[in-house]
């Protein structure tokens, strides 16, 4: 399943720079507002979902190679966040939903936490 | 419009392709009994809005020297850590060194305060003096140290209270893992053969 795909399934929003979706293919999911979790959980090429829209959640998909992050419960990161998201081309979507609806949503598309 | 990002990134991406290639041969360029190149970083407390800057550009150093993925990752993660202490927990912040040769990272990390009072609980996962504060924005869940150490192949943590802490962390690159773009080129000839 790729990241195109997810985005028009789950009706998400892009608030980054536009990318070739079709072509980046998630392979885990992680969900955590915990930053230390995530560093010691999440895998590499995961969706990792949080209602967290700090600018610290860059460093962190940026140090872990996470495909894109969906920031839930319609938070809403600042620009500042946004451009270093850019610079580090790290793909941040947002959804008015519940990490909960986004992550039983993804588990449904087959994604899966192994 | 399509077009024109795929054409942004497609120079995006050559630009990088050739900062690696620059910078990959490093080790095999220069050459002496025992190279090793030094990156330092001077952290701040409470700089939450640099947080992670440091690992993240060590972790990117690490890849345009050709380093494995996996082993930046690796190294990225422990230091984003000990990096993110120095932010939330020392008195004054503090410093990161990196010393990177072809097959041995170290990172040292230390500060002058105000040190940890139990080592030994401090590394157990879960435990932490974090405030509410500094939860709510996802840290202090009491897993740094744990994570950490099961990043390294070696860590060795020294703290006095009151005076501050001292933590060395050592990486060992055995075969992929070696640094530079010589192992590469090894392993493209292997599968020639």
């Amino acid at each position: 399943m790729t990241l195109d795909q997810i985005i028009k399934d789950l009706d998400l929003k892009v608030i980054t720079e536009g990318k070739d979706f079709a072509s980046v293919t998630p392979t885990h999911g992680y969900v955590s507002d915990m930053l230390s979790c995530v560093m010691t959980g999440a895998k590499n090429k995961s969706i990792w979902v949080t209602l967290q829209a700090h600018n610290n959640i860059v460093a962190v998909a940026c140090l872990l190679d996470i495909a894109a992050v969906i920031i839930s419960e319609g938070a809403k990161p600042d620009q500042e966040t946004i451009n270093k998201a850019n610079e580090e081309g790290i793909t941040l979507l947002t959804t008015d939903k519940n990490s909960f609806y986004v992550v039983g949503r993804l588990w449904q598309l087959g994604l899966r936490d192994q | 419009m399509t077009s024109g990002i795929l054409r942004a990134l497609e120079h995006e991406y050559q630009e990088e392709e050739v900062r690696k290639y620059r910078a990959s041969h490093l080790f095999e360029d220069i050459e002496s009994s025992r190279t090793s190149l030094i990156l330092r970083y001077i952290i701040q407390r409470y700089n939450f809005t640099n947080g992670g800057a440091a690992s993240s550009n060590i972790k990117r150093a690490l890849v345009r020297l050709g380093a494995n993925p996996q082993l930046a990752r690796r190294v990225g993660i422990a230091i984003y850590e000990a990096e993110m202490n120095l932010i939330i927990h020392t008195t004054n912040g503090g410093s990161i060194h990196v010393e990177i040769e072809p097959n041995q990272i170290s990172a040292f990390i230390w500060d002058e305060g105000p040190g940890i009072k139990d080592v030994n609980l401090a590394m157990q996962p879960g435990y932490s003096t974090a405030t509410e504060e500094i939860r709510e924005l996802g840290f202090g869940a009491g897993m740094g140290l744990f994570n950490i150490s099961r990043c390294v192949d070696e860590m060795d943590l020294k703290s006095e209270f009151g005076k501050g802490t001292h933590l060395t962390l050592k990486f060992f690159l055995k075969g992929e893992d070696i640094m530079g773009d010589g192992h590469l080129n090894l392993k493209e000839d292997g599968n020639d053969a």
